[in-house]
């Protein structure tokens, strides 16, 4: 059996174990069948040089490879070796841009006159917008309306790069009301239109798709650490909203059994579910959450005992979601992902640290992880890989929000724009 | 309702009976709870006295991906009210109507009804309460096996949805899994309520003619004159929700207050009046449809 063969019949299932699957209206079933075609035929075997095309255009459009960057004051304010992977290097800002601009080119292989996504943090939805506007695509955006508000400084870059924004006003509106609303759009005009679906989500074969051009990620991330420390790391963290940049970190350690994988979620201000309210303090879904179907695909949600979706709660927009992919869910249940929760406070003084620390400021979403970081060096190992998925700059005005709001160990003293 | 089988084969089902037997039939929805239980019981009443052979009842899930903004609006009113699977499945169990009734919901509520994910407990409760058939807007056929099984245990039947994207293989594979109904989706998007009839619908009908199922065309249908011209396109059935989804939202609720502050004031019973006018309207429509697919050619001069 040739390689490619291989690879078919592994990627032909459409489930993760007991997650995945393709849960979406009838209309929307051709569509997807026309998805693993084109995913089977570019991403799988490279047809057309699809790939050769997706490396040389990450490399020179997104500036691919980004370092892994030895951290040495963490190093040595945690008495171990700590790198941090560079995603915020990425064009855009964030790893965003790996899935958007694979997905844009494969939807113009595919011959769609026009592409849509949904964004929560912006971040996706910034990076689609770069990548249609790079490959010359129509690209509509929908975005709910509270993130719209939190988010403003992406908006603007989607709109600079030409792309519409839609306000999404139903329920709290962020992250799981976009993907209604964008599912809606797809259904409408699905015969020309490809859905960039921003995470490892959704109905079959967006997670295994997105998990691909994620996984540049963790690929480059195996051979750098190889060539710098010699060795395979003791543990990568990453943190965890729908997945994506969690399971391109993690996917190419997936057989180095001896590599700890851990996934960090937003514990927000509390873990527990308000029944009566509908509302979770927190976007912690695969510590907490429980099996049902949201969005195409059977995985880990935060809901209702009687499956209502509940509205879910993090400092970070990026992490603000109901649910997460299923396989990151399957390797969760199946132990090989370990699952940890760090507070809005912690994420933010984890913001604070490494901006004060190393002179990086990184996305609210990696300041979980580097949360994390502080509160469970001495579980990690001695030497330990972070994704920082993103730059946070985006994050600016919540951070400063939120901080004069509390007493933060690693903040620095903001009053004195005040004055 | 009738249990008697029209044909030789297998015992035929109640939706499959209501529409055969009352040809051409209507089937009408609202959503279960909007705006209270109460209501829904004495508008599901309504819409049985003005006609409809079958009645479909939504009950709402947070996330529902294939309504427009008047079914997903009446979904946030219902779920306001403190909706629930127990109070609706008390709803049905209360209801006596001429016409049988089919739930329509999302699969996550069916999944979690017994507190574990699994299809059976919200079946057998379906079951129980004299349910006849279950629509579920995104449980493709590929992934419906186990609750497909469940349905045929308690003798429920489970209607897919035909779009206008299904073709081919696909379209066979569905058409021969078909119970009760084929539910055609008159054209691309969301549920809603539209001013003419798509011309995917007159496609979708004749993709569909050669397959020996009742077919029932859903989705923009809204008056009787588009009841006509799908019926004498070819369609067995024409399935109207949002059109009579509006006569509800325009009455408000005297409880619930805020929504529809202006038109609060009707009582309940003119609501409850428009829905059986609006449901009798619409099978006229239907059957002037039918009499046109019978009528003879109109001789030549």
């Amino acid at each position: 059996m040739s390689t490619s063969e291989r690879n078919r019949e592994r990627d032909s299932e459409s489930t993760f174990g007991d997650y995945g699957g393709q849960y979406v209206p009838e209309a929307l079933m051709p569509a997807l069948q026309e998805l693993e075609d084109a995913y089977e035929r570019y991403v799988l075997e490279n047809e057309d040089g699809f790939l050769d095309e997706f490396r040389e255009r990450i490399r020179d459009f997104g500036g691919r490879p980004t370092p892994l960057q030895r951290a040495d004051r963490l190093s040595d304010r945690y008495d171990r070796e700590i790198y941090l992977k560079r995603e915020d290097l990425v064009h855009g800002g964030a790893h965003k841009l790996n899935n958007a601009l694979g997905q844009v080119l494969l939807a113009k292989y595919m011959g769609k006159e026009r592409v849509i996504a949904e964004t929560g943090a912006g971040q996706h939805g910034t990076a689609t917008a770069m990548a249609a506007a790079h490959l010359d695509v129509p690209c509509e955006i929908y975005m709910g309306r509270t993130d719209i508000n939190r988010q403003r400084p992406n908006v603007y870059r989607m709109r600079m790069n030409g792309a519409e924004v839609n306000p999404v006003t139903a329920g709290s509106g962020t992250l799981k009301e976009a993907i209604n609303e964008t599912m809606r759009d797809w259904a409408t005009t699905v015969e020309r239109t490809h859905y960039v679906i921003g995470s490892v989500v959704g109905p079959h074969p967006f997670p295994k798709l997105v998990r691909d051009f994620q996984s540049v990620i963790g690929r480059e991330a195996r051979e750098q650490i190889r060539d710098r420390a010699g060795r395979l790391p003791d543990s990568v963290v990453a943190c965890a909203g729908g997945g994506s940049n969690t399971m391109g970190a993690f996917h190419e350690f997936v057989p180095d059994e001896d590599v700890d994988l851990v996934a960090v979620e937003a514990g927000g201000s509390s873990l527990e579910i308000d029944e009566a309210a509908g509302l979770a303090p927190n976007s912690a879904t695969l510590s907490t959450g429980t099996d049902g179907v949201l969005h195409g695909a059977m995985t880990k949600l935060l809901q209702q005992r009687d499956g209502q979706i509940v509205e879910s709660h993090s400092v970070s927009a990026g992490l603000d979601y109901a649910g997460v992919g299923p396989e990151l869910a399957h390797l969760v249940e199946t132990g090989r992902v370990t699952p940890v929760t760090v507070d809005d406070e912690a994420a933010l003084n984890g913001f604070h640290r490494l901006s004060n620390l190393e002179g990086i400021i990184p996305a609210l979403e990696s300041s979980h992880a580097l949360g994390y970081l502080e509160e469970a060096h001495e579980e990690l190992g001695d030497l330990v890989v972070v994704n920082v998925s993103g730059r946070g700059d985006k994050d600016l005005e919540t951070v400063l929000e939120e901080t004069e709001n509390r007493d933060l160990a690693a903040a620095p003293d903001v009053e004195v724009f005040d004055q | 309702m009738s249990h008697e089988s029209t044909t030789d084969a297998a015992i035929e089902s109640d939706v499959e009976a209501a529409i055969r037997e009352n040809h051409p039939a209507l089937i009408t929805y609202i959503t279960a709870g909007d705006p209270s239980l109460e209501e829904t019981k004495a508008y599901v009443e309504a819409l049985d006295r003005g006609g409809s052979d079958l009645i479909e009842l939504g009950l709402p899930f947070s996330e529902p991906i294939a309504e427009g903004p008047t079914i997903q609006a009446a979904i946030n009113r219902a779920l306001d009210a403190g909706t629930t699977p127990r109070g609706f499945f008390e709803l049905v169990d209360d209801l006596e109507t001429e016409a049988p009734l089919l739930v329509m919901t999302y699969y996550n509520m069916i999944l979690q009804f017994g507190g574990e994910p699994d299809v059976r407990p919200f079946v057998e409760r379906a079951a129980e309460v004299g349910l006849s058939g279950i629509i579920v807007p995104d449980l493709p056929a590929e992934e419906a096996d186990p609750l497909r099984e469940a349905c045929d245990d308690h003798g429920i039947d489970l209607v897919f949805i035909v779009a206008p994207t299904t073709e081919g293989e696909r379209l066979d594979r569905i058409m021969s899994q078909v119970s009760g109904f084929a539910y055609v989706q008159a054209r691309l998007g969301t549920t809603g309520a539209r001013a003419n009839v798509s011309t995917a619908t007159h496609d979708s009908l004749a993709r569909l003619s050669e397959y020996d199922v009742p077919k029932a065309v859903g989705f923009g249908v809204s008056e009787g004159d588009h009841a006509a011209e799908i019926i004498e396109a070819g369609a067995d059935g024409v399935i109207v929700g949002s059109a009579l989804v509006d006569i509800i939202a325009e009455h408000g609720s005297a409880d619930s207050g805020t929504e529809s502050q202006n038109t609060a004031e009707h009582a309940d019973g003119d609501a409850a009046a428009e829905l059986e006018a609006k449901a009798a309207e619409l099978k006229r429509g239907a059957r002037r449809g039918a009499a046109d697919e019978d009528a003879p050619e109109p001789e030549q001069p």
